[in-house]
Protein backbone atom coordinates (compact mmCIF):
# COMPACT_ATOMS: atom_id res chain seq x y z
CA UNK A 1 0.00 0.00 0.00
CA UNK A 2 2.37 2.70 -1.18
CA UNK A 3 1.55 5.52 -3.15
CA UNK A 4 3.45 4.66 -6.15
CA UNK A 5 1.61 1.89 -6.64
CA UNK A 6 -1.43 2.43 -9.18
CA UNK A 7 -4.26 2.47 -7.09
CA UNK A 8 -6.76 0.12 -6.47
CA UNK A 9 -10.12 0.98 -8.36
CA UNK A 10 -12.19 -2.03 -6.82
CA UNK A 11 -13.05 -2.76 -10.79
CA UNK A 12 -15.91 0.25 -10.42
CA UNK A 13 -16.14 3.19 -12.34
CA UNK A 14 -13.27 6.09 -11.51
CA UNK A 15 -15.09 9.22 -9.98
CA UNK A 16 -12.03 10.82 -9.62
CA UNK A 17 -8.29 10.60 -10.45
CA UNK A 18 -5.28 12.22 -9.92
CA UNK A 19 -2.40 11.60 -12.03
CA UNK A 20 1.41 12.40 -11.20
CA UNK A 21 -0.20 15.70 -9.48
CA UNK A 22 2.00 18.39 -8.31
CA UNK A 23 1.57 21.91 -6.58
CA UNK A 24 4.54 24.04 -5.28
CA UNK A 25 4.52 26.82 -4.00
CA UNK A 26 7.44 29.74 -4.44
CA UNK A 27 8.58 30.69 -0.60
CA UNK A 28 11.77 32.59 0.36
CA UNK A 29 13.66 31.46 -2.82
CA UNK A 30 12.93 27.92 -2.71
CA UNK A 31 10.19 25.83 -3.85
CA UNK A 32 8.41 23.74 -1.96
CA UNK A 33 5.85 20.98 -2.81
CA UNK A 34 2.69 20.43 -1.11
CA UNK A 35 1.66 17.92 -3.21
CA UNK A 36 4.52 15.69 -4.82
CA UNK A 37 3.79 13.53 -7.84
CA UNK A 38 0.69 11.63 -6.75
CA UNK A 39 -1.54 9.50 -8.00
CA UNK A 40 -4.93 8.40 -7.04
CA UNK A 41 -8.38 6.95 -8.12
CA UNK A 42 -11.12 7.31 -5.99
CA UNK A 43 -14.07 4.98 -6.99
CA UNK A 44 -17.52 5.14 -7.86
CA UNK A 45 -19.98 4.83 -4.98
CA UNK A 46 -17.23 5.30 -2.05
CA UNK A 47 -17.21 6.97 1.40
CA UNK A 48 -13.52 7.85 1.30
CA UNK A 49 -11.25 9.43 4.34
CA UNK A 50 -8.57 11.58 4.07
CA UNK A 51 -6.48 11.41 6.80
CA UNK A 52 -2.86 12.54 7.92
CA UNK A 53 -0.76 14.82 10.22
CA UNK A 54 -1.63 18.34 10.18
CA UNK A 55 0.41 20.14 7.11
CA UNK A 56 0.49 16.92 5.07
CA UNK A 57 -1.34 18.40 1.84
CA UNK A 58 -4.60 17.09 2.63
CA UNK A 59 -6.29 20.66 2.54
CA UNK A 60 -4.62 21.91 -0.32
CA UNK A 61 -5.36 18.73 -2.38
CA UNK A 62 -8.78 19.33 -1.85
CA UNK A 63 -8.12 23.07 -2.96
CA UNK A 64 -6.42 21.66 -6.07
CA UNK A 65 -9.50 18.97 -6.79
CA UNK A 66 -12.34 22.28 -6.35
CA UNK A 67 -10.27 24.19 -8.69
CA UNK A 68 -8.81 26.88 -6.17
CA UNK A 69 -5.89 26.03 -6.39
CA UNK A 70 -4.08 25.20 -9.81
CA UNK A 71 -1.48 22.42 -9.78
CA UNK A 72 2.17 23.02 -11.11
CA UNK A 73 1.72 19.09 -12.45
CA UNK A 74 -0.40 16.64 -13.17
CA UNK A 75 -3.86 16.14 -14.21
CA UNK A 76 -7.31 15.80 -12.60
CA UNK A 77 -9.87 13.60 -14.06
CA UNK A 78 -13.67 13.75 -13.42
CA UNK A 79 -15.62 10.83 -15.04
CA UNK A 80 -12.32 10.36 -17.37
CA UNK A 81 -12.90 13.59 -18.07
CA UNK A 82 -9.61 16.44 -17.87
CA UNK A 83 -10.73 19.40 -15.68
CA UNK A 84 -6.97 20.42 -15.06
CA UNK A 85 -7.74 23.37 -16.94
CA UNK A 86 -11.80 24.19 -16.01
CA UNK A 87 -12.45 27.07 -13.64
CA UNK A 88 -14.02 26.78 -9.89
CA UNK A 89 -17.53 27.33 -11.30
CA UNK A 90 -16.84 24.80 -14.40
CA UNK A 91 -15.66 21.83 -12.14
CA UNK A 92 -18.85 22.90 -9.85
CA UNK A 93 -21.88 22.80 -12.86
CA UNK A 94 -19.39 19.21 -13.56
CA UNK A 95 -20.59 17.86 -10.38
CA UNK A 96 -17.92 18.43 -7.64
CA UNK A 97 -19.03 19.95 -4.16
CA UNK A 98 -16.71 21.34 -1.58
CA UNK A 99 -17.48 22.08 1.75
CA UNK A 100 -14.80 25.01 3.58
CA UNK A 101 -12.93 24.05 6.55
CA UNK A 102 -13.77 27.73 7.77
CA UNK A 103 -17.39 28.39 6.59
CA UNK A 104 -17.53 31.82 4.83
CA UNK A 105 -19.55 34.37 6.13
CA UNK A 106 -21.55 36.52 4.11
CA UNK A 107 -23.47 40.15 5.72
CA UNK A 108 -27.22 40.03 4.12
CA UNK A 109 -27.15 36.66 2.58
CA UNK A 110 -29.62 34.28 3.94
CA UNK A 111 -29.67 30.26 4.33
CA UNK A 112 -32.34 30.54 2.30
CA UNK A 113 -30.48 31.99 -0.59
CA UNK A 114 -27.25 29.99 -0.06
CA UNK A 115 -29.21 27.01 -0.19
CA UNK A 116 -31.00 28.19 -3.41
CA UNK A 117 -27.57 29.14 -4.97
CA UNK A 118 -26.47 26.07 -4.22
CA UNK A 119 -29.16 24.00 -5.83
CA UNK A 120 -28.87 25.83 -8.85
CA UNK A 121 -33.19 26.84 -8.75
CA UNK A 122 -35.46 28.37 -6.99
CA UNK A 123 -36.04 25.76 -4.31
CA UNK A 124 -39.25 26.15 -2.12
CA UNK A 125 -39.21 26.67 1.46
CA UNK A 126 -40.31 22.89 2.26
CA UNK A 127 -37.55 21.65 0.10
CA UNK A 128 -35.12 24.10 2.16
CA UNK A 129 -36.24 23.09 5.12
CA UNK A 130 -35.71 18.92 4.19
CA UNK A 131 -31.57 20.67 3.67
CA UNK A 132 -31.68 21.35 6.94
CA UNK A 133 -33.42 19.06 8.40
CA UNK A 134 -30.58 16.93 6.92
CA UNK A 135 -27.65 18.56 8.72
CA UNK A 136 -30.16 18.63 12.26
CA UNK A 137 -31.45 22.34 11.75
CA UNK A 138 -34.60 22.99 12.64
CA UNK A 139 -35.49 24.86 9.85
CA UNK A 140 -38.09 27.21 10.87
CA UNK A 141 -34.96 28.52 13.10
CA UNK A 142 -32.76 28.99 10.41
CA UNK A 143 -34.14 29.59 6.75
CA UNK A 144 -34.48 33.42 7.10
CA UNK A 145 -30.81 34.17 8.82
CA UNK A 146 -27.81 35.66 7.68
CA UNK A 147 -25.14 33.63 6.64
CA UNK A 148 -23.37 35.57 9.52
CA UNK A 149 -21.25 36.07 12.43
CA UNK A 150 -24.72 35.74 14.21
CA UNK A 151 -24.32 32.57 13.50
CA UNK A 152 -22.60 29.79 15.95
CA UNK A 153 -19.13 27.45 14.22
CA UNK A 154 -21.33 24.38 14.48
CA UNK A 155 -24.44 25.97 13.01
CA UNK A 156 -21.95 27.36 9.53
CA UNK A 157 -20.64 24.26 9.75
CA UNK A 158 -23.63 22.18 9.36
CA UNK A 159 -25.34 25.15 6.97
CA UNK A 160 -22.07 24.79 4.88
CA UNK A 161 -22.68 20.58 4.98
CA UNK A 162 -26.68 21.38 3.97
CA UNK A 163 -25.31 23.56 0.78
CA UNK A 164 -23.05 20.66 -0.80
CA UNK A 165 -25.97 18.04 -0.20
CA UNK A 166 -28.33 20.78 -1.68
CA UNK A 167 -26.20 20.03 -4.47
CA UNK A 168 -26.40 16.67 -5.25
CA UNK A 169 -22.76 16.66 -6.35
CA UNK A 170 -21.09 13.57 -7.95
CA UNK A 171 -18.00 14.05 -6.36
CA UNK A 172 -18.21 15.60 -2.40
CA UNK A 173 -15.73 17.02 -0.89
CA UNK A 174 -15.71 17.50 3.08
CA UNK A 175 -12.77 19.45 4.36
CA UNK A 176 -12.76 18.52 8.47
CA UNK A 177 -16.17 18.70 8.79
CA UNK A 178 -15.72 18.06 12.70
CA UNK A 179 -13.20 21.26 13.46
CA UNK A 180 -14.30 23.85 15.67
CA UNK A 181 -17.83 21.82 16.64
CA UNK A 182 -18.77 21.31 19.85
CA UNK A 183 -19.37 17.95 21.36
CA UNK A 184 -23.10 17.97 20.85
CA UNK A 185 -22.47 18.77 17.24
CA UNK A 186 -20.34 15.91 16.37
CA UNK A 187 -22.57 13.45 17.50
CA UNK A 188 -24.66 14.65 15.02
CA UNK A 189 -22.62 15.21 12.61
CA UNK A 190 -21.46 11.65 12.84
CA UNK A 191 -25.35 10.70 12.12
CA UNK A 192 -25.26 12.73 9.16
CA UNK A 193 -22.60 11.23 7.44
CA UNK A 194 -23.51 7.90 8.48
CA UNK A 195 -26.71 8.44 6.61
CA UNK A 196 -25.14 9.75 3.49
CA UNK A 197 -22.94 6.98 3.83
CA UNK A 198 -26.08 4.67 3.57
CA UNK A 199 -27.60 6.25 0.27
CA UNK A 200 -24.56 6.72 -1.90
CA UNK A 201 -25.76 6.48 -5.20
CA UNK A 202 -23.84 6.97 -8.52
CA UNK A 203 -21.58 9.25 -6.45
CA UNK A 204 -18.69 9.59 -3.61
CA UNK A 205 -17.96 11.43 -1.00
CA UNK A 206 -14.36 12.04 -0.11
CA UNK A 207 -13.77 13.75 3.99
CA UNK A 208 -10.85 14.97 5.15
CA UNK A 209 -10.83 13.79 9.10
CA UNK A 210 -8.66 13.53 11.78
CA UNK A 211 -11.44 11.30 13.90
CA UNK A 212 -11.84 8.20 14.55
CA UNK A 213 -15.50 8.13 14.38
CA UNK A 214 -15.78 9.28 11.04
CA UNK A 215 -12.50 7.10 9.81
CA UNK A 216 -14.66 4.07 11.38
CA UNK A 217 -17.48 4.97 8.84
CA UNK A 218 -15.17 5.02 5.48
CA UNK A 219 -15.10 2.23 2.96
CA UNK A 220 -11.36 3.71 1.81
CA UNK A 221 -8.25 5.13 4.39
CA UNK A 222 -6.04 7.63 2.50
CA UNK A 223 -3.16 8.59 4.88
CA UNK A 224 -1.16 11.84 3.62
CA UNK A 225 2.01 12.89 4.68
CA UNK A 226 4.51 15.24 3.28
CA UNK A 227 2.42 15.78 0.05
CA UNK A 228 2.44 12.49 -1.09
CA UNK A 229 0.19 8.93 0.36
CA UNK A 230 1.50 6.68 3.06
CA UNK A 231 -0.97 4.41 3.04
CA UNK A 232 -4.40 3.46 1.33
CA UNK A 233 -6.71 0.38 1.29
CA UNK A 234 -10.07 -0.41 2.69
CA UNK A 235 -11.00 0.76 6.61
CA UNK A 236 -9.99 -2.51 8.61
CA UNK A 237 -6.76 -2.41 6.81
CA UNK A 238 -5.79 0.58 7.85
CA UNK A 239 -7.31 1.44 10.66
CA UNK A 240 -5.12 -0.92 12.57
CA UNK A 241 -2.28 0.85 11.63
CA UNK A 242 -3.26 4.36 12.10
CA UNK A 243 -4.58 3.57 16.19
CA UNK A 244 -1.36 1.98 16.53
CA UNK A 245 0.20 5.88 16.22
CA UNK A 246 -1.62 6.97 19.06
CA UNK A 247 -1.82 10.31 17.84
CA UNK A 248 -2.99 12.72 20.14
CA UNK A 249 -6.91 13.16 18.66
CA UNK A 250 -7.05 9.53 18.95
CA UNK A 251 -5.82 9.33 22.71
CA UNK A 252 -8.24 12.14 23.79
CA UNK A 253 -11.12 10.07 22.20
CA UNK A 254 -10.60 7.50 24.26
CA UNK A 255 -10.64 9.38 27.42
CA UNK A 256 -14.06 10.78 26.50
CA UNK B 1 2.37 88.18 12.76
CA UNK B 2 0.10 87.60 16.01
CA UNK B 3 2.04 85.75 18.83
CA UNK B 4 -0.20 82.58 19.61
CA UNK B 5 -1.59 82.22 23.25
CA UNK B 6 -1.95 79.09 25.59
CA UNK B 7 -5.39 78.17 24.02
CA UNK B 8 -4.45 78.94 20.88
CA UNK B 9 -1.28 76.48 21.83
CA UNK B 10 -3.49 73.77 23.41
CA UNK B 11 -5.73 73.43 20.50
CA UNK B 12 -2.98 73.29 17.82
CA UNK B 13 -1.76 70.79 19.73
CA UNK B 14 -5.07 68.88 19.72
CA UNK B 15 -5.67 69.31 15.68
CA UNK B 16 -2.08 68.88 14.74
CA UNK B 17 -0.32 66.75 17.10
CA UNK B 18 2.04 69.46 17.24
CA UNK B 19 3.55 70.65 20.41
CA UNK B 20 6.39 72.64 18.84
CA UNK B 21 6.90 74.68 15.66
CA UNK B 22 7.05 71.85 13.20
CA UNK B 23 9.83 70.56 10.47
CA UNK B 24 8.77 71.87 7.23
CA UNK B 25 6.43 74.07 5.63
CA UNK B 26 3.69 75.41 8.06
CA UNK B 27 0.88 78.31 7.92
CA UNK B 28 -0.91 79.09 11.12
CA UNK B 29 -3.72 80.73 11.30
CA UNK B 30 -5.29 82.33 14.54
CA UNK B 31 -8.16 84.18 14.76
CA UNK B 32 -8.47 85.27 10.91
CA UNK B 33 -5.20 86.31 11.10
CA UNK B 34 -1.81 85.36 9.96
CA UNK B 35 0.51 83.53 13.19
CA UNK B 36 2.96 82.16 11.88
CA UNK B 37 4.55 80.46 8.54
CA UNK B 38 7.71 78.80 7.00
CA UNK B 39 8.48 78.20 3.71
CA UNK B 40 11.15 74.92 2.16
CA UNK B 41 13.24 75.11 -0.87
CA UNK B 42 10.49 72.67 -1.93
CA UNK B 43 6.88 73.69 -1.15
CA UNK B 44 5.98 77.51 -1.52
CA UNK B 45 2.97 79.27 0.24
CA UNK B 46 1.38 82.53 -0.73
CA UNK B 47 -1.60 84.33 0.85
CA UNK B 48 -4.30 84.75 -1.83
CA UNK B 49 -4.90 88.08 -3.35
CA UNK B 50 -8.71 87.62 -3.90
CA UNK B 51 -9.91 86.02 -1.48
CA UNK B 52 -9.31 84.91 2.29
CA UNK B 53 -6.45 81.86 2.28
CA UNK B 54 -2.97 80.54 0.74
CA UNK B 55 -1.69 78.51 -2.06
CA UNK B 56 0.58 76.06 -1.33
CA UNK B 57 2.87 74.86 -4.04
CA UNK B 58 4.87 71.74 -3.89
CA UNK B 59 7.61 71.31 -6.34
CA UNK B 60 7.59 67.94 -8.37
CA UNK B 61 9.65 65.11 -6.97
CA UNK B 62 9.63 66.42 -3.56
CA UNK B 63 9.46 63.55 -1.38
CA UNK B 64 9.09 62.85 2.30
CA UNK B 65 8.41 66.70 3.51
CA UNK B 66 5.74 68.22 5.32
CA UNK B 67 3.12 70.54 5.82
CA UNK B 68 1.08 71.97 8.33
CA UNK B 69 -1.95 74.48 7.88
CA UNK B 70 -3.43 74.42 11.77
CA UNK B 71 -6.32 76.78 12.09
CA UNK B 72 -7.30 77.93 15.53
CA UNK B 73 -10.48 79.71 16.58
CA UNK B 74 -10.96 81.34 19.95
CA UNK B 75 -12.44 84.24 19.85
CA UNK B 76 -16.40 83.86 20.28
CA UNK B 77 -18.75 85.34 17.38
CA UNK B 78 -16.32 84.94 14.22
CA UNK B 79 -16.99 83.39 11.03
CA UNK B 80 -14.97 82.93 8.30
CA UNK B 81 -14.65 81.36 5.12
CA UNK B 82 -11.00 80.61 3.99
CA UNK B 83 -9.94 78.65 0.75
CA UNK B 84 -6.73 77.13 0.42
CA UNK B 85 -5.33 75.29 -3.01
CA UNK B 86 -2.50 72.60 -2.51
CA UNK B 87 -0.85 71.92 -5.95
CA UNK B 88 1.16 68.56 -5.73
CA UNK B 89 3.59 68.21 -8.44
CA UNK B 90 4.57 64.80 -10.42
CA UNK B 91 6.20 62.55 -8.20
CA UNK B 92 6.15 64.03 -5.25
CA UNK B 93 5.55 62.28 -1.55
CA UNK B 94 3.93 64.71 0.97
CA UNK B 95 2.27 64.67 4.09
CA UNK B 96 -0.18 67.72 4.86
CA UNK B 97 -1.86 68.21 8.25
CA UNK B 98 -4.31 70.64 8.30
CA UNK B 99 -6.67 70.81 11.06
CA UNK B 100 -8.89 73.27 12.74
CA UNK B 101 -9.78 73.97 16.59
CA UNK B 102 -12.44 75.97 17.75
CA UNK B 103 -12.45 77.00 21.50
CA UNK B 104 -15.96 79.02 22.12
CA UNK B 105 -16.36 80.19 25.22
CA UNK B 106 -18.91 83.27 24.53
CA UNK B 107 -22.52 83.36 23.46
CA UNK B 108 -22.02 83.66 19.68
CA UNK B 109 -21.74 81.24 17.52
CA UNK B 110 -17.92 80.63 16.16
CA UNK B 111 -17.56 79.06 12.16
CA UNK B 112 -14.80 78.51 10.20
CA UNK B 113 -15.38 76.99 6.91
CA UNK B 114 -11.99 75.75 4.88
CA UNK B 115 -12.79 75.11 1.20
CA UNK B 116 -9.74 72.96 0.03
CA UNK B 117 -8.69 72.20 -3.04
CA UNK B 118 -5.97 69.51 -4.27
CA UNK B 119 -4.29 69.07 -7.54
CA UNK B 120 -2.46 66.31 -7.36
CA UNK B 121 -0.19 65.81 -10.46
CA UNK B 122 0.95 62.36 -11.92
CA UNK B 123 2.37 59.79 -9.39
CA UNK B 124 2.41 62.00 -6.47
CA UNK B 125 1.50 60.57 -3.23
CA UNK B 126 0.01 62.68 -0.50
CA UNK B 127 -1.13 61.66 3.16
CA UNK B 128 -3.78 64.29 4.09
CA UNK B 129 -4.26 64.41 7.82
CA UNK B 130 -7.60 66.65 8.97
CA UNK B 131 -8.38 66.82 13.04
CA UNK B 132 -11.78 68.63 13.84
CA UNK B 133 -11.67 69.44 17.58
CA UNK B 134 -14.08 71.96 19.87
CA UNK B 135 -13.48 72.96 23.16
CA UNK B 136 -15.13 76.09 25.46
CA UNK B 137 -18.22 76.13 27.57
CA UNK B 138 -20.16 78.98 26.31
CA UNK B 139 -23.80 79.23 24.72
CA UNK B 140 -22.38 80.05 21.20
CA UNK B 141 -21.97 77.29 19.06
CA UNK B 142 -18.58 75.73 17.23
CA UNK B 143 -19.45 75.09 13.57
CA UNK B 144 -17.04 73.70 10.66
CA UNK B 145 -17.92 73.07 7.54
CA UNK B 146 -15.44 71.61 5.26
CA UNK B 147 -15.52 71.57 1.64
CA UNK B 148 -12.44 69.18 -0.17
CA UNK B 149 -12.09 69.08 -3.67
CA UNK B 150 -9.49 66.98 -4.86
CA UNK B 151 -8.33 66.31 -8.36
CA UNK B 152 -6.31 63.52 -9.23
CA UNK B 153 -3.76 62.58 -12.23
CA UNK B 154 -2.71 59.61 -13.40
CA UNK B 155 -0.75 57.30 -10.95
CA UNK B 156 -1.44 59.11 -8.32
CA UNK B 157 -2.65 58.60 -4.60
CA UNK B 158 -4.06 60.26 -1.57
CA UNK B 159 -4.70 58.81 1.93
CA UNK B 160 -7.29 61.26 3.59
CA UNK B 161 -7.41 60.66 7.26
CA UNK B 162 -10.92 62.85 8.43
CA UNK B 163 -11.47 62.83 12.40
CA UNK B 164 -13.69 64.75 14.33
CA UNK B 165 -13.76 63.58 17.71
CA UNK B 166 -15.21 66.03 20.07
CA UNK B 167 -16.46 69.29 20.66
CA UNK B 168 -17.64 70.64 17.24
CA UNK B 169 -21.29 71.40 17.16
CA UNK B 170 -22.03 71.45 13.79
CA UNK B 171 -20.33 69.82 10.54
CA UNK B 172 -21.27 70.06 7.32
CA UNK B 173 -18.40 68.42 4.89
CA UNK B 174 -19.02 67.69 1.60
CA UNK B 175 -15.94 65.85 0.04
CA UNK B 176 -15.49 65.38 -4.04
CA UNK B 177 -13.22 63.65 -5.87
CA UNK B 178 -12.57 62.70 -9.49
CA UNK B 179 -9.90 60.18 -10.62
CA UNK B 180 -7.97 59.61 -13.40
CA UNK B 181 -6.20 56.15 -14.63
CA UNK B 182 -4.61 54.66 -11.94
CA UNK B 183 -5.25 56.95 -9.40
CA UNK B 184 -5.66 55.35 -5.76
CA UNK B 185 -8.17 57.33 -3.39
CA UNK B 186 -8.39 55.99 0.37
CA UNK B 187 -10.17 57.53 2.86
CA UNK B 188 -11.19 56.98 6.91
CA UNK B 189 -13.53 58.69 8.30
CA UNK B 190 -13.63 58.97 12.23
CA UNK B 191 -16.53 60.55 13.89
CA UNK B 192 -17.75 60.71 17.62
CA UNK B 193 -20.48 62.83 18.19
CA UNK B 194 -22.23 63.69 21.24
CA UNK B 195 -24.84 66.22 23.07
CA UNK B 196 -26.71 67.91 20.66
CA UNK B 197 -24.34 67.57 17.99
CA UNK B 198 -24.76 67.55 14.06
CA UNK B 199 -22.77 65.99 11.71
CA UNK B 200 -23.66 65.49 8.01
CA UNK B 201 -20.50 64.01 5.92
CA UNK B 202 -21.10 63.33 1.95
CA UNK B 203 -18.90 62.16 -0.50
CA UNK B 204 -18.58 62.05 -4.15
CA UNK B 205 -15.86 60.31 -5.56
CA UNK B 206 -15.80 59.97 -9.88
CA UNK B 207 -14.02 57.19 -10.81
CA UNK B 208 -13.06 57.96 -14.41
CA UNK B 209 -9.93 56.72 -15.25
CA UNK B 210 -9.17 52.63 -16.29
CA UNK B 211 -8.10 51.00 -12.85
CA UNK B 212 -8.61 53.74 -10.35
CA UNK B 213 -9.64 52.83 -7.13
CA UNK B 214 -11.81 54.61 -3.87
CA UNK B 215 -12.00 53.03 -0.67
CA UNK B 216 -14.02 55.44 1.22
CA UNK B 217 -14.54 54.38 5.12
CA UNK B 218 -15.97 55.89 7.91
CA UNK B 219 -16.40 54.72 11.60
CA UNK B 220 -18.44 56.65 13.62
CA UNK B 221 -20.08 56.40 16.97
CA UNK B 222 -23.31 58.83 17.46
CA UNK B 223 -23.71 59.34 21.35
CA UNK B 224 -26.28 61.06 23.63
CA UNK B 225 -29.06 62.94 21.30
CA UNK B 226 -26.76 63.66 18.54
CA UNK B 227 -27.40 62.99 14.63
CA UNK B 228 -25.21 62.10 11.59
CA UNK B 229 -25.76 61.55 8.21
CA UNK B 230 -23.06 59.48 5.94
CA UNK B 231 -23.70 60.26 2.24
CA UNK B 232 -20.65 58.25 0.10
CA UNK B 233 -21.97 58.36 -3.40
CA UNK B 234 -18.62 56.40 -5.81
CA UNK B 235 -19.02 56.49 -9.43
CA UNK B 236 -17.70 54.35 -11.54
CA UNK B 237 -17.14 55.13 -15.77
CA UNK B 238 -14.85 52.61 -16.49
CA UNK B 239 -13.10 49.80 -15.18
CA UNK B 240 -12.35 50.69 -11.48
CA UNK B 241 -12.44 49.37 -8.40
CA UNK B 242 -14.77 51.44 -5.83
CA UNK B 243 -15.44 50.73 -2.16
CA UNK B 244 -17.36 52.14 0.45
CA UNK B 245 -18.25 51.09 3.81
CA UNK B 246 -19.73 53.26 7.22
CA UNK B 247 -19.33 51.20 10.34
CA UNK B 248 -21.24 53.04 13.21
CA UNK B 249 -22.19 52.62 16.82
CA UNK B 250 -25.45 54.13 17.98
CA UNK B 251 -25.11 54.97 21.79
CA UNK B 252 -27.97 56.36 23.75
CA UNK B 253 -30.69 58.55 21.71
CA UNK B 254 -28.60 59.00 18.73
CA UNK B 255 -29.35 58.97 15.69
CA UNK B 256 -27.37 58.12 12.26
CA UNK B 257 -28.76 58.17 8.81
CA UNK B 258 -26.41 56.14 6.19
CA UNK B 259 -26.66 57.36 2.90
CA UNK B 260 -24.31 54.79 0.72
CA UNK B 261 -24.78 55.23 -3.39
CA UNK B 262 -23.07 53.45 -6.42
CA UNK B 263 -23.25 54.45 -9.95
CA UNK B 264 -22.03 52.05 -12.25
CA UNK B 265 -21.64 53.29 -15.76
CA UNK B 266 -19.59 50.80 -17.04
CA UNK B 267 -19.93 47.00 -16.95
CA UNK B 268 -16.27 46.41 -15.71
CA UNK B 269 -16.58 49.35 -12.46
CA UNK B 270 -16.74 47.32 -9.58
CA UNK B 271 -18.53 48.90 -6.98
CA UNK B 272 -18.87 47.43 -3.35
CA UNK B 273 -20.35 49.03 -0.66
CA UNK B 274 -20.30 47.43 3.18
CA UNK B 275 -22.56 49.24 6.08
CA UNK B 276 -20.95 46.87 8.52
CA UNK B 277 -17.37 45.02 9.07
CA UNK B 278 -16.85 42.45 6.61
CA UNK B 279 -15.55 42.82 2.93
CA UNK B 280 -16.01 40.58 -0.17
CA UNK B 281 -13.48 38.32 0.33
CA UNK B 282 -11.50 35.63 -1.62
CA UNK B 283 -12.77 33.03 0.15
CA UNK B 284 -16.24 34.51 -0.18
CA UNK B 285 -16.13 34.53 -4.08
CA UNK B 286 -14.72 31.40 -3.93
CA UNK B 287 -17.03 29.59 -2.03
CA UNK B 288 -20.19 30.77 -4.04
CA UNK B 289 -18.11 29.56 -7.53
CA UNK B 290 -18.26 26.06 -5.52
CA UNK B 291 -21.98 26.22 -5.38
CA UNK B 292 -21.43 26.81 -9.50
CA UNK B 293 -21.96 30.25 -9.60
CA UNK B 294 -19.42 32.38 -11.76
CA UNK B 295 -17.16 34.78 -10.62
CA UNK B 296 -19.12 37.44 -11.54
CA UNK B 297 -22.51 36.16 -10.51
CA UNK B 298 -20.65 35.28 -7.19
CA UNK B 299 -19.93 39.47 -6.89
CA UNK B 300 -23.41 40.18 -7.67
CA UNK B 301 -24.66 37.57 -4.99
CA UNK B 302 -22.33 39.03 -2.01
CA UNK B 303 -23.12 42.66 -3.31
CA UNK B 304 -26.69 41.91 -3.73
CA UNK B 305 -25.86 40.71 0.18
CA UNK B 306 -24.89 44.28 0.98
CA UNK B 307 -27.35 46.53 -0.29
CA UNK B 308 -30.17 44.51 1.13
Amino acid sequence: MNGSEKTRTCGDMKVLELKNLSFEVHEDGIDRAIVHDMNLVIPDNKFVVITGPNGGGKSTLARLIAGIEQPTEGQILLDGEDITNLSITERARKGIGYAFQQPVRFKGLRVIDLLRIAAGREISVSETCDFLSEVGLCARDYIDREVNASLSGGELKRIEIATVLARGCKLSLFDEPEAGIDLWSFQSLIRIFEKMRSEIRDSSIVIISHQERILEIADEIIVLADGGIVAQGPAEEIMPVITGTDSAVIACERLA
Amino acid sequence: MVKLDEIQKRIIAEVADLHEVPMGAYNFRANGELAGRNTTENIDIQTKQDKSGIDIRIKPGTKHESVHIPVVLSASGLKETVYNDFYVGEDCDVVIVAGCGIDNCGQQDSQHDGVHRFFIEKNAKVKYVEKHYGSGDGAGKRILNPVTEVYMQEGSSMEMEMVQIKGVDSTERTTVAELAAGAKLVVRERLMTHGEQKALSGYRVSLNGEGSSADVVSRSVARDHSYQKFDACVIGNTACSGHTECDSIIMDQGTILAVPSLEANSVDAMLVHEAAIGKIAGDQLNKLMTLGLTAQEAEEQIINGFLK
